[in-house]
């Protein structure tokens, strides 16, 4: 039993941690934290290239590409790495959001580096209510839980007007670029770098958490919860901490996203966001960062190529609110029906499929 | 107590709603092991298609004979067309597949008929407590779970759709053709979801209108436990009488909450539902 759980075990981890090269021959004499690290610094600077030859409605984009990675990449690590079905990411997104609002607006004095700390703190906490309190479910009771718990949640935001601001939401002013950078990047620009820095930094964690031992363990629970269970792995404890670890990346997307709008508002965290954040992971491929990767880019901009779309195409306003939403849906059975393991299957398929020919 | 009782009327009838919802659910996933987040999208469109019929007609009953048999040849379609390709390779595939349709049936229906509001007649006067409207809401998901009980024990067809659910392999040998039943399941589920659209979505239609009530409906499939009918019907009717009551002495904003917090009380008590049987399980 142990020797499959290992073999399964061990494919995805080559795929998760580092660029696409062949595990085991450059890069084998450091350890995988700091191959990690490095493959986020040569991310930063391919990013950083990016957005100096951009303007700023891309730099925008690509922040928003940013906080959605981040926040994908903790829900596969649920979802593809512990076998968790969350329907409520986006619950931990709004729990980060408003964290990150409020510091701004009732203790303007401290750094953003500490506020994204104290977000992500506030969402571990989040995690280990959440993960505790539905440890023992599993499957679909699992989902139907968090989707209720995606679903409930705006509703606290609307009743304590005061605190949330209603539906409304907070509206919050946040530092641009510091002094010395003037002139050479405008506020977006810095918002998205800042972005990209946090959010590799903490994919990096991730992909060295994923390749050691609790993504192993993890992964045993996801094939076989008995048999991990008889193999001595603490079965109730993982799923927690998967949870958290989640929760967590979760929690830091949404703070970064209050961070780059500017504004929080509930209807931004719908059960649409939730939903979205699920269906997008499988489309891009549930396996790995890289499928996170895609799926955040067709999270981003699948809705502003169907919105430009329907403006080119001079369609009525009904189609045209309506464009994404079904654009999003025919990628999505499409994608499934035709590369079951999503973008990056296909593209694992089509580099095979190279290599040997 | 007048306050109390009426309340419980009422969760009556808007339980009514969820728990149609939900046994459509538990049939789905009692046939195929999915969730079909789709669910609310078909009972919008059989919902729309019944709006289109009435306008024509002038008949509010063939319009609702329009709504069940649009959801009956939507149902069959989506398993037979869509699904079955897919929720082969894995469970979390079919899920999902099931999530695109609800995007796309949404926004489709959005297209055609707009995001504005439109209204939507009741069968019955709904003046008063306990209206006729809320009296045939609960009479005919009563009536529903009867007709489904008897097609489950005491008919051949019903005997074959258990068969294919519980061993398939099994079935298949015996000459059931389980495909079929497979197809005839999502049908008949999506029926009853049309039904429990054409209970939750007057007064107005939109494209979103059925967003809570399926939220609701899973939970009360859910906590009734996704392998039992009349789970179902049980946990609609908790949900319900929960919501109302919270609605009714604390605030409508947090009836979704009050939701979550009878799916964690429930659930950490019996995590496969309240009326689900313990399994063995295999080592």
């Amino acid at each position: 039993m142990s020797t499959t759980t290992g073999q399964r075990a061990d494919r995805p981890t080559g795929a998760v941690s580092t660029p696409p090269q062949p595990p085991g021959r450059r890069g084998r004499a450091l350890p995988l934290p700091a191959r990690n690290l490095l493959a986020a610094a040569a991310a930063l600077a391919l990013v950083t290239a990016l957005l100096m030859v951009t303007g700023d409605l891309t730099a925008l984009r690509l922040a928003a590409v940013g906080y959605t990675f981040l926040a994908l990449a903790g829900l596969q690590l649920l979802v593809g790495g512990s076998g968790q079905v969350s329907l409520g990411h986006g619950a931990f997104m709004m729990i980060g959001a408003y964290s990150m609002a409020l510091l701004v607006l009732h203790l303007p004095m401290l750094p953003l580096a500490t506020n994204l700390l104290i977000v992500i703190a506030v969402s571990v906490i989040a995690g280990i209510a959440v993960g505790a309190a539905t440890a023992r479910l599993h499957g679909p009771y699992l989902a139907g839980a968090t989707l209720i718990l995606a679903v409930g949640l705006p509703g606290i935001a609307h009743r304590y007007h005061d605190l949330f601001g209603g539906s409304n939401g907070l509206n919050v002013r946040m530092a641009g670029a510091p002094p010395f950078l003037d002139g050479i990047v405008s506020t977006s620009q810095w918002q998205a770098l800042v972005v990209w820095f946090t959010a590799l930094l903490g994919l990096a964690l991730l992909a060295t958490v994923s390749a050691g031992r609790l993504g192993r363990r993890m992964r045993a629970i996801r094939d076989d919860e008995t048999a991990a269970a008889m193999a001595g792995i603490p079965v109730g404890r993982t799923k927690v901490v998967a949870f958290v670890i989640a929760s967590a990346a979760g929690g830091l997307a949404g703070g970064l996203q209050a961070y780059v709008l500017g504004t929080v508002t509930p209807s931004s965290f719908s059960l649409v966001l939730s939903l979205t954040l699920i269906a997008a992971l499988v489309l891009g491929g549930i396996a790995g960062l890289w499928g996170a990767l895609w799926a955040a880019f067709a999270v981003v901009y699948l809705e502003i190529w169907a919105s430009e779309l329907a403006e080119t195409l001079n369609l009525g306003s009904d189609v045209q609110n309506n464009l994404p939403l079904v654009l999003f849906g025919v990628v999505l059975i499409l994608v499934l029906r035709f590369w079951p393991l999503g973008v990056q299957g296909a593209l694992q398929t089509l580099r095979a499929r190279v290599r040997r020919s | 107590m007048t306050h109390f009782i009426n309340l419980t009327l009422n969760g009556l009838a808007t339980g009514a709603a969820y728990a149609a919802l939900a046994l459509s659910l538990v049939i789905i996933y009692q046939a195929t092991r999915l969730v079909n987040f789709a669910q609310p999208a078909f009972a919008l469109l059989s919902v729309y298609a019944a709006l289109a019929v009435t306008q024509l007609t002038g008949s509010y009953w063939i319009g609702f004979a329009a709504a069940l048999a649009t959801g009956l040849t939507v149902g069959a379609a989506a398993e037979r067309l869509v699904v079955r390709p897919i929720a082969r390779v894995s469970p979390l595939n079919g899920i999902i597949v099931t999530l695109g349709m609800l995007l796309v049936v949404q926004g489709v229906v959005g297209m055609v008929w707009g995001n504005e509001q439109h209204g939507f007649g009741y069968a019955f006067s709904y003046v008063g407590r306990f209206s006729p409207a809320d009296a045939f809401a609960v009479g005919a998901v009563a009536a529903v779970a009867v007709l489904l009980f008897l097609l489950y024990r005491f008919t051949p067809f019903g005997l074959r759709m258990r068969a294919a659910a519980h061993h398939p392999e099994a079935a298949r040998l015996s000459g059931v053709r389980v495909g079929l039943m497979l197809t005839a399941g999502w049908a008949i589920a999506s029926a009853i979801g049309a039904l429990a659209g054409m209970l939750a979505g007057p007064p107005f239609l939109s494209p979103n209108v059925f967003d809570t009530v399926f939220v609701f409906g899973i939970t009360a499939a859910v906590i009734g436990g996704l392998d039992n009918p009349f789970g179902s019907i049980l946990g609609g009717m908790l949900i319900g009488l929960g919501g109302s009551y919270v609605s009714g002495y604390l605030g409508s904003e947090l009836a979704t909450l009050s939701a979550l917090v009878i799916v964690v009380v429930v659930l950490s008590v019996r995590p496969d539902g309240i009326l689900a049987r313990p399994t063995a399980r295999k080592v």
